[in-house]
């Protein structure tokens, strides 16, 4: 059943990438029509993005364009999907990022017998499986789509990826798929209490909710834990985050863009959609814990970022610390630190996502991807320096960037909840200027000099008077290459200065979700707060 | 069949009958056991043909005969069942109980069989069948050298194949343990010569045909030892008098107990449970791989049966004793079959690791003794037993000079050559690892849902841990598979004949089938309970 042109949207959303699969699969014969094919359903499914965003009315129910069908009556499993403001963004989000990232892996060489149509294709099926991940309301039909989505991951960085994909593939995948069964565990917990309660088990979200919020503390102490380390292998959260690393390293540039920006965000999704409106008490009992990862990630991912010789590395590690900043502002349980979060998961997909794809730029013309092969690009590449350079500041939340908005109100709402967490996160903050600034200054600035620019002659080090210029022959961005880092730069500094669209679609259903997570903000007062139902 | 009739009725002088006057004894009812009379019947019957029939005219004839048989038994099933009573009754002077559970156990054994029918019936794969022109020649003779080139089989195969299939129909339904025992062995026997029939590797097969033989005359053993003790106890075998005596009385429960360890003991085995396992490695290995199908399949589906049986109508009322022993076994199944996969470099002796694991996992469906257990272990069994049958099917493609190439190395790129077998067996593989969508996660989630409900939660997350470990040997497959270049001189795939190809098409479309709407078939598992008369 579906009603009103919501639901239609979000159907739409739903089976445009998985259609777009399927033919820019079949079309895998010829790499150029194939191309075209993505890019153009990739293109739709933004504008289907577009299109819903503009229907979604932030003031109205908790859960808009839904729409549902029976599929195992048997367990009272149902299709259904709808979606409130947060998923709403991240669908945008999803929406923007899978055509730039068809646009940069347009040129790119791929392993050999690989097509373009086999790779985008998965891309394609990638982000339906994405979107109905957000998007479900059903709880069974989230973990489905939960696990179902490691599978074409899985082969776009088996098939695709560099020198230890398998390695990195199976590692990837073992992770997940392993937070994956605990939480199934947690999954069918919950089913059986609903059946307990209501005479007959459900999956629905909003049920759950209802029967699970006031269970005893131990049952959700356990319930929590199912679902948290499924999520917190996700978000990648210090100890559980070792996959991401290797993931990013050996992954093409573009899937390490969906990976970091889109598929890392379902867990931290998952802390704001699952862990706090089903089990408020655990939430509140276990949040140290959960801080405790959080600060250990911001600290240990920059140092880690400072450190890496290895530039893909270094995008994880960023993460890595950005993830621990985002669980910070969840578990510190204030309206300005969730609204936060929320923002801070969009921006980090626009900042991040940018940074990765510069610098899969930076690594198409070097042919590597160590840090020592680089020195003094900028003399060959400005625009290209400067876009890094961009991309970096953003990553550091300079003042007048998106992240800086988001970074600001996750610190400035944790404190009053979470003052000695907040104060050693803030550390991280000017280690991230470190680790930006230094990374920037070993590849662009300096004397021409590296492997990667002057060729194997010259050795490591080796400075050569520009004017000589480099050997190989290093060019600046093309047109392409532009038109895929434009929109991002545009909403760095639209988001950096009127944040505003944004923050009006989330912040109904972060107060929804402070509501049922039975949460007091600590700064508001009474008249303040919203009204609960 | 003179003496499983005379031990038939020796059940009968032993286990005096009590009539009950609600039930429906009174008048033999052949209805309900035409399907195992047809079996049976044509089981004789192919016995006959061999010994009448010349040499060119057998292979036909036993194919068409088996293929009818099971189909006419089907037949016979369907219109069984449409007017079944719903509480099941007593055949054969009350030694069969003929209830829902046993006649769902019925239609599966009967639909595997019939794919591991094909399967045993095909010639197109290897030239003749895979099984030997003449078993009577020693292996490395000079007579055996010269039969290699013979296109001839031992057409004695199709009977014994029906026996052994009587014989687990019989054994699911068995209503008394002297019943079961003789069930068991004509099951078993046939079995054990069917493992020594290889066409190649002949000394690996014969091997294991008498590993086979003298480890199960050993669980034999323990099984009737556990009969006699038990009918010490209970005065009778019949398990509805082994329940009520054990209900309320006084007896030593030495003897319930020591009877009860030793029957089980021998169940397990059959099943393949660890630590009762070590036969399943070697065999499966050893065996011709359509009668490995046709074994994992099958027996596993006949011993679980059996095993159900056992334990919900004969000890329900003792489960507080033994249920902490089988949690043992089940958690030592389940780690044996999912650590010791790991390190397997045959792909048969692999698939039979992770049928161990599988038998863990059924085995927690099995001591839920609810409603739930029983359908959730019933339908496990449905889509496990397809899907191992397609399984075994694939395996037998990849062929080399020297036959079946089973090694893992040689399995290398093979998604290059044949994208369509490596698809197959993908999928086959992910069904095995109990990835959604397949039938083998709706499987695995009722088993743990019907145990978590019964208070088995601490089981279910060894189960869930076993599950991911025992993923990662599925994964390495799947990676050898794409991710690997092929070597040299690597196997070919055949293309399979008609026979072969159906048995594959059947169970990888129940395998889909199943995981993508289940519902119907969980609602023939869900349909009754077992008849206690």
């Amino acid at each position: 059943m579906t009603s009103g042109t919501g639901s239609w949207l979000l159907a739409a959303l739903l089976l445009v990438p998985l259609v777009g699969a399927a033919v820019v699969t079949a079309l895998r014969g010829n790499d150029h029509t194939a191309k075209l094919a993505a890019l153009a359903f990739s293109v739709v499914e933004f504008a289907l993005a577009i299109a819903s965003w503009v229907n979604f009315k932030p003031d109205g129910a908790r859960l808009q364009q839904a729409f549902s069908f029976d599929w195992i009556p048997a367990f009272g499993v149902h299709i259904s999907f709808a979606v409130d403001g947060i998923a709403l963004v991240m669908i945008a989000v999803i929406g923007l990022l899978v055509p730039l990232v068809i646009g940069a892996g347009w040129a790119d060489k791929l392993p050999e017998g690989r097509t373009k149509g086999g790779f985008f294709g998965l891309i394609l099926l990638e982000q339906a499986l994405t979107v109905g991940v957000f998007a479900a309301t059903d709880v069974f039909l989230f973990y489905v789509l939960f696990e179902i989505m490691l599978i074409p991951m899985y082969f776009l960085i088996g098939s695709y990826g560099g020198a230890r994909r398998q390695y990195a593939a199976v590692k990837f995948f073992l992770y997940s798929f392993l937070g994956g069964l605990i939480m199934l565990a947690s999954v069918i917990g919950c089913y059986v209490m609903a059946g307990d309660e209501l005479g007959k088990g459900t999956f629905d979200w909003a049920t759950l909710v209802r029967v699970v919020h006031d269970a005893p503390l131990g049952t959700q102490i356990w319930l929590f834990l199912g679902f948290f380390i499924a999520f917190a292998v996700k978000a990648p959260l210090v100890p559980l985050h070792t996959w991401l690393p290797d993931a990013t390293a050996e992954a093409p540039i573009g899937v390490a863009v969906l990976l970091v920006g889109i598929l890392d965000k379902v867990g931290t999704f998952g802390f704001l959609r699952y862990l706090l409106p089903m089990f408020p008490a655990a939430s509140k009992e276990l949040a140290p814990l959960v801080l405790v990862l959080a600060v250990i990630g911001v600290i240990y991912g920059s140092l880690l970022a400072t450190g890496q010789r290895d530039m893909k590395r270094f995008l994880a590690y960023v993460s890595i610390a950005h993830f621990g900043f985002i669980a910070l502002g969840i578990f510190a349980f204030s309206s300005q630190s969730l609204t936060g979060s929320v923002t801070y998961m969009i921006n980090h997909s626009i900042a991040t996502g940018m940074l990765i794809l510069v610098v899969g730029m930076v690594i198409s013309r070097g042919g590597s991807t160590r840090v020592a092969d680089y020195g003094g690009m900028a003399k060959l590449t400005p625009v290209l320096a400067a876009m890094l350079l961009i991309a970096g500041l953003s990553s550091m939340s300079l003042p007048g960037t998106n992240s800086f908005i988001s970074e600001f109100l996750v610190l400035i709402g944790s404190f009053p909840n979470a003052p000695v967490y907040t104060i050693i996160a803030t550390v991280g903050m000017v280690l991230a200027a470190l680790y930006v600034l230094w990374l920037y200054q070993r590849i662009m600035q300096g004397p021409v000099r590296g492997d990667a620019l002057i060729g194997a002659g010259g050795g490591p080090g080796t400075a050569i008077a520009p004017e000589l210029g480099a050997k190989k022959a290093i060019a600046d961005l093309n047109t392409r290459e532009k038109a895929v880092l434009a929109p991002l730069l545009l909403l760095i500094v639209a988001l950096g200065l009127f944040p505003k669209p944004v923050l009006d679609v989330v912040t109904p259903t972060v107060n929804a979700t402070m509501c049922e997570a039975q949460l007091v903000d600590p700064v508001q007062s009474a008249e303040e707060r919203p009204q609960c139902q | 069949m003179s003496v499983i009739s005379s031990v038939l009725l020796l059940a009968q002088e032993q286990a005096p009958l009590p009539v009950p006057s609600d039930t429906k004894v009174q008048a033999p009812s052949l209805g309900a056991v035409w399907p195992v009379l047809i079996v049976l019947g044509a089981a004789c019957l192919g016995v006959l043909l061999e010994a009448l029939l010349p040499r060119h005219l057998r292979w036909s004839t036993q194919v068409v005969l088996s293929l009818l048989a099971v189909v006419g038994a089907g037949i016979a099933l369907v219109a069984y069942v449409s007017d079944a009573p719903a509480a099941g009754e007593l055949a054969m002077k009350g030694t069969l109980a003929i209830d829902r559970p046993g006649l769902f156990l019925w239609g599966t054994l009967l639909a595997l069989a019939l794919g591991a029918v094909l399967l045993i019936a095909d010639r197109s794969v290897e030239p003749g069948g895979a099984f030997v022109a003449s078993a009577a020649i020693r292996p490395g003779t000079l007579q055996d050298r010269a039969q290699v080139t013979s296109t001839g089989m031992q057409t004695e195969v199709f009977p014994l194949t029906l026996f052994a299939l009587g014989g687990m129909m019989t054994f699911c339904v068995a209503n008394d343990l002297l019943t079961m025992f003789v069930a068991l062995e004509v099951l078993s026997l046939p079995l054990y010569l069917m493992c020594g029939l290889a066409r190649r590797r002949r000394l690996l097969s014969q091997e294991s045909a008498v590993k086979y033989f003298l480890l199960g005359a050993f669980a034999s053993a323990f099984f009737l030892y556990g009969v006699a003790l038990l009918y010490g106890y209970a005065g009778s075998v019949r398990l509805s008098d082994i329940s009520s005596a054990a209900a309320g009385t006084d007896r030593s429960d030495t003897l319930l107990f020591a009877g009860m360890g030793l029957l089980v003991i021998g169940l397990l085995f059959k099943a393949s449970v660890g630590p009762f396992h070590t036969w399943t490695p070697d065999v499966y290995q050893g065996a011709p791989t359509p009668v490995t199908a046709f074994m994992a399949a099958c027996t596993k589906v006949a011993a679980f049966g059996g095993i159900l049986r056992v334990l919900q109508v004969a000890f329900e009322s003792t489960q507080w004793e033994w249920r902490g022993v089988l949690w043992g076994v089940a958690i030592v199944s389940m780690v044996i079959g999912a650590v010791l996969g790991l390190t397997q470099t045959d792909v048969k002796r692999m698939i039979a690791y992770s049928s161990v694991a599988h038998a863990g996992f059924l085995l927690i469906g099995s001591i839920a003794l609810t409603e739930k257990g029983l359908s959730g272990t019933l339908f496990y069994l449905l889509t496990y037993g397809f899907t191992t049958l397609a399984a075994f099917g694939v395996i037998s493609l990849v062929r080399d000079s020297s036959g079946e190439a089973t090694h893992l190395s040689q399995w290398a790129g093979l998604a290059k050559r044949s994208p369509l077998l490596a698809g197959v067996f993908t999928f086959l593989l992910l069904a095995l690892a109990g990835i959604p969508l397949t039938s083998g996660f709706v499987g695995k989630f009722v088993v743990f849902e019907a145990a978590i409900a019964d208070g088995m939660a601490p089981l279910v997350v060894v189960a869930l841990i076993a599950s991911a470990v025992a993923a990662f040997f599925y994964l390495r497959v799947i990676v050898l598979m794409y991710f690997s270049e092929p070597a040299a001189d690597g196997p070919t795939v055949t293309v399979p004949g008609a026979f072969t190809t159906a048995a594959i098409t059947l169970g990888v479309l129940v395998t889909l089938l199943l995981g993508l709407a289940p519902a119907f078939a969980l609602d023939w598992a869900g349909s009754g309970a077992f008849a206690i008369h």
